[in-house]
C-alpha cells in the first residue's frame, strides 16, 4: 500500500542555519504517528515546512508528497486544496487560532464553505453536527457564542471541529493538550482517538510528553537536533528504547508507581543549531559515545523490519539499563 | 513529637471579581479553610489543576498575601506583617522559586550580582565573604564561576532555574516554596533540576512546599502530598501510598489521567464536564458535578477532611472510615 504522506530528505534552514537535516517519514492511511523530542528538535518545523507554512526566508528543500503530489514549492492553488482539506492542523494554543470577534457558527461555516462548498442551511446544519460530534453540550445555542465564552478544553474541541470540517485524511495535532489541565487533557485525547476511528483519519501527534504519545500512537519517531534518531512501534520503543537519547528521555520521566529511583538525567543541554557538534549531535551528552561518534553523522539505519535507529552501536548498550 | 516548621490553620482567601464592565462583583473563594503542617526537613507537595488555589496558598504561607481568615505560623511564631523588620527577618529564612526563571531574574544584572543581592539586602557577611558565598552557591547548583559573569539572556532555561535556586539559597533559608519550578523545562532538563532539588534538600535539611500540576514530579520529590480542588484539600497522605491507592474520586481520576509510557488508554477514568470555575463553586462537595459516584447528599453537604488511617485524610462522603467503598472505583 502506498503511504498517504511520504516525506524524504526534507531540510529547512533559516538565515543559513540548518534546523532540519533531512527527514524521511512515511504515514499510512489511518495511522497514528507520534513525534517526540524536546523544544527545538524540529517536530513542528517538519510539518510547517511540508505544508508551506514557514516564513519566506526559510529555505526548504527535499520532498513531501501527498499521494504522489509534491507539496514542497508547490503553487498556492494546490496547497490551498491540501491545507485544511486533505491535511488539517491543530495547535497548542487554540484560543489564538480562532477569531475573537466572530461567532463559532461564522467560523465553522467559513471552513465548510471553503473546503466543502457548503452554504446557507446546509452549512449551518453541518456546523451543528460537528459541534455535537466534538462533545460541546447544548450545541444549538452555543453556535452563536464567541470564543471567549468557552473554556480552554472546549476551545480545543471547537478547533478539532473546524479541523474536521474539511474531512481531512490527515490531522496534524501539534501539542494539542499541553496547555490543558490533566483531566481535560484526557478528555481531548479520548475525543481525538474517537474521531480517528470514526473517520479512519491518520494523525500525527506532536508532543514533548512521552506518555501522551505512548498511549495514543501506533508508531513513534524520536527527534533530536533536527533529525529522527529512532523510529519504532510505540510499545516496543517504550519497553526497549535503543538510542541512548530515547533511553535518556524515558529514564528522565519520574515513575508514578513502584519504588522511587533517582532520575537518570541526560547531562548537558540541547545543542545550539548554529553550533552543532561534529558527528552525532547527541554524542557530547551521550555516556556511550566513542571517538567514532564524533567522526560522522550516523544514518537512520533499519535494525529490523519496523525499527530504525541512528546510532553507531545501539546493540552494545547494556540491556539492564534499557529495561529499567 | 517536634513542632512543625510551618503550621497553617484554616486559612482562606477571597478575591472580588467583576464579570464584565458593569457586572456585579462576585466573590471568588480561591482558598477556603485550608489547614496543613510541614515538619522540619519534610517536603509537602500540593497538586491540583488551574484554579485550585495552590499558588495562592504558597503566597499566603510566605506572607506575600495576608489570609482573610486563619493563621500561618513559622517556627512557632505567626508570620509578621509584610514590610516590618520582623517579617524581613523571617523572610530571610523562607524563599520562593517560580515557574518562569527569566521573569524572576533581571536581564541587566550579571548572574553573580543577582545571587549576591539577597546577601546585600539582608546585610550578611563582608564583601569577601559574599564573593565566596556566590562561588559556593554556583557550585552547589552545578554551575561554575564563568556562569556568574554571564547575563540571564545567555543561559538556557535549566541554567536560569539553577540561578534562581542559588539565589534563593543565598540566605541559608530553612524553608523553600517552589511553585511549578520545572514545568517550563524540557524532560531531560527537568530531571536535572528535580535531582538537584532532592540533593540540596537532603544536604541542607531544607523544608519544602512544592506546588505542581505534575503528579510524577510531585511524587518524586514529596514525602507527603495534598490534593487540592477548588480551594480545598480533598485528599492528603504519604506520597507513594496516595498515588498507589487514591481514595477520593478526584484523585483517582487525576492518577488515571496521567499518561504512562507502555500503557494503552484502557480503563482510564475520563471525567466529564468542564474544569472547575472558582467564581461559580458548586454547592456541597465542589467535585460532585463531575463525580461518577455522586449521591444526593454530595450536592448539599460539604464533606470534611476526615482521617482514614494514620496518614491518610479524605474529604468525601463515599469514603467514610475504614469501610471505604473504593472497590468499584478501582
Amino acid at each position: 500500500m502506498a503511504p498517504l504522506v511520504s516525506i524524504s530528505g526534507l531540510r529547512v534552514a533559516f538565515d543559513g542555519t540548518h534546523v532540519l537535516h533531512g527527514i524521511d517519514l512515511d504515514i499510512d492511511k489511518g495511522e497514528a504517528l507520534g513525534l517526540v523530542g524536546e523544544s527545538g528538535s524540529g517536530k513542528s518545523v517538519t510539518w510547517l515546512a511540508a505544508l508551506g507554512l514557514l516564513p519566506a526566508k526559510a529555505k526548504v528543500s527535499g520532498s513531501a508528497k501527498l499521494e504522489g503530489h509534491e507539496l514542497i514549492a508547490a503553487d498556492g492553488k494546490l496547497l490551498d486544496q491540501v491545507r485544511g482539506r486533505r491535511i488539517a492542523m491543530i495547535f497548542q494554543d487554540p484560543a489564538s487560532a480562532l477569531n475573537p470577534v466572530l461567532t463559532i457558527r461564522r467560523q465553522l461555516c467559513e471552513s465548510l464553505a471553503l473546503h466543502r462548498g457548503l452554504r446557507g442551511e446546509a452549512a449551518r446544519t453541518e456546523a451543528l453536527r460537528l459541534l455535537d460530534l466534538v462533545g460541546i453540550p447544548d450545541a444549538t445555542r452555543r453556535l452563536s457564542a464567541y470564543p471567549h465564552e468557552f473554556s480552554g478544553g472546549q476551545v480545543q474541541r471547537i478547533m478539532i471541529a473546524m479541523a474536521l470540517a474539511g474531512q481531512p485524511d490527515l490531522l496534524i495535532a501539534d501539542e494539542p493538550t499541553t496547555a490543558l489541565d490533566a483531566t481535560i487533557q484526557a478528555q481531548i485525547l479520548d475525543l481525538l482517538s474517537a474521531v480517528r476511528r470514526e473517520f479512519n483519519m491518520a494523525m500525527v501527534l506532536i508532543s514533548h510528553d512521552l506518555g501522551v504519545v505512548a498511549e495514543n500512537c501506533d508508531r513513534v519517531c524520536v527527534m533530536y537536533a533536527g533529525r529522527i534518531i529512532e523510529r519504532a512501534p510505540a510499545t516496543r520503543l517504550f519497553d526497549d528504547p535503543w538510542h541512548p537519547y530515547a533511553q535518556g528521555l524515558i529514564g528522565a520521566l519520574p515513575p508514578l508507581d513502584g519504588a522511587r529511583r533517582r532520575l537518570r538525567a541526560i547531562p548537558g543541554t540541547v545543542p545550539d543549531p548554529r553550533a552543532l557538534p561534529r558527528g552525532c549531535a547527541f554524542a557530547p551528552r551521550c555516556t556511550f559515545a566513542g571517538d567514532h561518534c564524533h567522526a560522522g553523522v550516523p544514518p537512520l539505519a533499519p535494525l529490523d523490519q519496523d525499527r530504525a535507529v541512528a546510532c553507531l552501536q545501539p546493540q552494545r548498550l547494556p540491556v539492564e539499563l534499557a529495561a529499567e | 513529637m517536634t513542632t512543625p516548621l510551618v503550621e497553617v490553620t484554616a486559612i482562606s482567601r477571597t478575591y472580588r471579581m467583576r464579570s464584565g464592565l458593569f457586572g456585579r462583583p462576585a466573590a471568588v473563594h480561591a482558598v477556603d479553610g485550608l489547614s496543613f503542617s510541614i515538619a522540619k526537613g519534610e517536603t509537602l507537595g500540593i497538586v491540583g489543576e488551574s484554579g485550585s488555589g495552590k499558588s495562592t496558598t504558597g503566597r499566603m504561607v510566605l506572607g506575600l498575601e495576608p489570609p482573610d481568615a486563619g493563621t500561618v505560623r513559622f517556627d512557632g511564631a505567626p508570620i509578621a506583617a509584610p514590610g516590618s523588620a520582623a517579617w524581613r527577618a523571617q523572610r530571610a529564612r523562607m524563599q520562593m522559586i517560580f515557574q518562569d526563571p527569566l521573569g524572576a531574574l533581571d536581564r541587566r544584572l550579571s548572574v553573580a550580582e543577582q545571587i549576591r543581592e539577597p546577601l546585600d539586602i539582608h546585610n550578611i557577611g563582608t564583601a569577601a565573604e559574599r564573593e565566596a558565598r556566590v562561588h559556593e552557591l554556583l557550585h552547589a547548583v552545578d554551575l561554575n564561576d564563568s556562569h556568574g559573569a554571564r547575563y540571564p539572556g545567555a543561559l538556557s532555561g535549566g541554567q536560569r532555574q539553577r540561578i534562581v535556586l542559588a539565589r534563593a539559597l543565598a540566605t541559608r533559608p530553612d524553608f523553600l516554596v517552589c511553585d511549578e519550578p520545572v514545568s517550563a523545562l524540557d524532560v531531560s532538563i527537568q530531571a536535572q533540576v528535580v535531582n538537584l532539588l532532592i540533593d540540596l534538600q537532603a544536604r541542607l535539611g531544607l523544608t519544602m512546599l512544592f506546588i505542581s500540576h505534575d503528579l510524577r514530579v510531585i511524587r518524586q520529590i514529596s514525602s507527603k502530598v495534598a490534593v487540592m480542588y477548588l480551594g480545598r484539600i480533598v485528599e492528603s497522605g504519604d506520597a507513594d501510598d496516595l498515588f498507589a491507592r487514591p481514595q477520593h474520586p478526584y484523585t483517582q481520576a487525576l492518577v488515571s489521567a496521567s499518561p504512562a509510557p507502555g500503557r494503552r488508554s484502557t480503563g482510564r477514568i475520563v471525567l466529564t464536564g468542564d474544569p472547575p470555575n472558582p467564581a461559580a463553586r458548586p454547592s456541597g462537595c465542589a467535585f460532585h458535578p463531575r463525580c461518577r459516584h455522586a449521591m444526593a447528599r454530595c450536592a448539599v453537604e460539604v464533606p470534611a477532611l476526615t482521617p482514614l488511617d494514620e496518614t491518610r485524610q479524605v474529604a468525601c462522603h463515599l469514603v467514610a472510615g475504614p469501610q471505604s467503598q473504593t472497590q468499584d472505583a478501582a
